[in-house]
């Protein structure tokens, strides 16, 4: 256990030390989603048609951006090749890992979504059904980004290929998050789709590290 | 006559009908003509490369 | 087991394809042509959907391709990464791109028969939306494999990625079964034998094989190119090696 909170203290710190992952993950989503209204007009029912939808796909893109460097720097200097070999198993590594990024950059995106819900004109009494979809949705997105960044460890253009790769891995966990929302907002109770963004996540907790472990152990040879 | 031109118009569906087959058919030689091209490109150079290495010798 | 390794031997591997590539070619192209024609002249319109029906024997065999040829660089992507046979990673690049082809050939007639039969080129519904999402996972193989300068690794990388993907492939054969969707269901390769007509069977099996067999054809092509490319990245190697004593 011990070994294992190291890992995260360690790259949480180093997340906020620097600041630029957690402020560019925000930046970029309230960034995108104010985009909206001046693409679609302001007219409140369009942007509350379309709000939950918006918000998710920029949450979404927003995840990604801090990807690309969730194993990058630690290949670069050869940290990845010592946890590797560490007597922790490397899906432990990657779940450490994941956990800080989640916390520097999923969570900060579920807190600050309702704000950016006013601005899309979403219903004030859906928000915490919004910040709970996220909540479920944004570690998911971190899990399957973590396969993905695994995978382009020096590749050309891996920022690129990392999102061609990822994107349509996220559609499941972005239609039951807007579908929760959706739901919520005309009324009915979000229970079902939430239950399977939480059955995503149960999933993406099995196979991602070792997915994401296989990705690195490739890289590594 | 008339006949050919009822086959072609397919009950009025010609205009799916024929770019459904006449595309699929085209891309199917396109992907092979592309696969030949790399196999000829590839033997040509490794032809070459062996020659080369062979004359060294 | 033993008899792929018998295979693992490039030059063993070339003379069976030199073999074989011309019985792929001939059954493709004879089948093709019995198939096109019993498509296009021989069988009969359709009681509800007219001669708009004959979209149908290309889109769903090229459909069916789309998800044999994923099926296969799956095979091929577990073959490589647990065994390490040699030919796997080659068979699998082969594949991938034609694989691509048959999925937007796929898409394509679809969209060419949704307009006249739902009167739409498309619908998000979960068959359409899952075979998109096989054609951007080939795509990303794709990108993939060829990302890294070292060939090896980027065969390594794209084989993950490959076997992520295939969770993919059940949902799309089920997904007319398991959501509501405006694409029909099953009507061949279901629990009870298939529901169309023999004179519509007929040209529809003849496609699907005459597909099958081109699809050999090109592989073997692709993957003979493939042994090709490796063998001159050796001797480079070799060359550099003793230039460098």
């Amino acid at each position: 256990m011990k070994p294992f909170l190291a890992i995260v203290r360690r790259d949480v710190r180093l997340a906020f030390r620097q600041g630029t992952d957690t402020l560019m993950t925000l930046a970029f989503f309230v960034i995108a989603v104010v985009l909206f209204p001046f693409g679609v007009g302001p007219e409140p029912n369009v942007l509350a048609r379309i709000g939950g939808g918006v918000v998710w796909v920029a949450a979404l893109l927003a995840s990604m951006l801090a990807l690309e460097r969730l194993f990058q720097t630690d290949y670069e200097d050869g940290g990845l090749e010592l946890l590797a070999l560490a007597p922790m198993p490397l899906q432990i590594v990657v779940l450490a890992k994941v956990l800080a990024h989640w916390l520097a950059t999923g969570l900060p995106l579920a807190v600050v979504a309702p704000m950016l819900g006013v601005l899309m004109n979403v219903p004030p009494d859906v928000f915490p059904v919004l910040v709970a979809a996220l909540l479920l949705g944004t570690p998911t997105l971190s899990l399957i980004g973590a396969i993905g960044a695994g995978l382009i460890l020096g590749a050309r253009r891996g920022g690129v290929l990392l999102a061609l790769l990822v994107l349509p891995l996220f559609i499941p966990v972005l239609v039951f998050g807007v579908s929760a929302v959706e739901v919520a907002a005309q009324g009915f109770s979000p229970k079902a789709s939430l239950l399977i963004l939480g059955g995503l996540l149960l999933a993406a907790l099995a196979l991602g590290p070792w997915a994401a472990a296989a990705a690195i152990r490739q890289a590594l040879e | 006559m008339s006949d050919l031109a009822g086959f072609f118009a397919m009950g009025g569906y010609g205009a799916f009908i024929w770019p459904s087959f006449g595309i699929t058919l085209a891309v199917l030689v396109l992907v092979w003509i592309e696969s030949n091209r790399r196999l000829k490109r590839n033997e040509r150079a490794l032809a070459e490369m062996e020659k080369g290495l062979g004359g060294r010798r | 087991m033993k008899r792929l390794d018998w295979f693992a031997n490039p030059a063993r591997f070339l003379k069976v394809a030199r073999a074989v590539q011309p019985w792929a070619a001939g059954i493709a192209l004879g089948l093709g042509a019995a198939g096109l024609y019993l498509g296009l002249v021989a069988s009969p319109p359709d009681y509800q959907q007219g001669e708009s029906v004959r979209i149908m024997y290309v889109h769903v065999p090229a459909a069916w391709m789309a998800l044999f040829c994923y099926t296969m660089l799956a095979m091929a992507s577990a073959v490589a990464l647990i065994w390490k046979h040699p030919l796997a990673d080659l068979a699998a690049k082969a594949t991938a791109p034609v694989g691509a082809a048959f999925t937007f050939l796929a898409l394509l007639t679809g969209s060419l028969w949704g307009k006249p039969m739902w009167g739409t080129w498309w619908v998000w519904d979960a068959r359409l939306t899952s075979m998109l999402v096989l054609f951007f996972l080939y795509l990303g193989y794709i990108a993939l494999n060829g990302a890294f300068d070292d060939p090896a690794r980027g065969a390594k990388a794209s084989a993950v990625l490959a076997l992520v993907g295939f969770v993919n492939v059940p949902i799309i054969k089920f997904s007319v079964d398991w959501w509501n969707t405006l694409h029909q269901p099953a009507s061949v390769l279901r629990a009870g034998g298939p529901a169309i007509h023999e004179s519509m069977l007929a040209p529809l099996v003849l496609m699907a094989l005459a597909f099958k067999a081109y699809y050999v054809w090109v592989v073997l092509i692709r993957i003979r190119a493939e042994i090709a490319a490796g063998k001159i990245r050796a001797a480079r190697l070799r060359a550099t090696g003793s230039a460098a004593l």
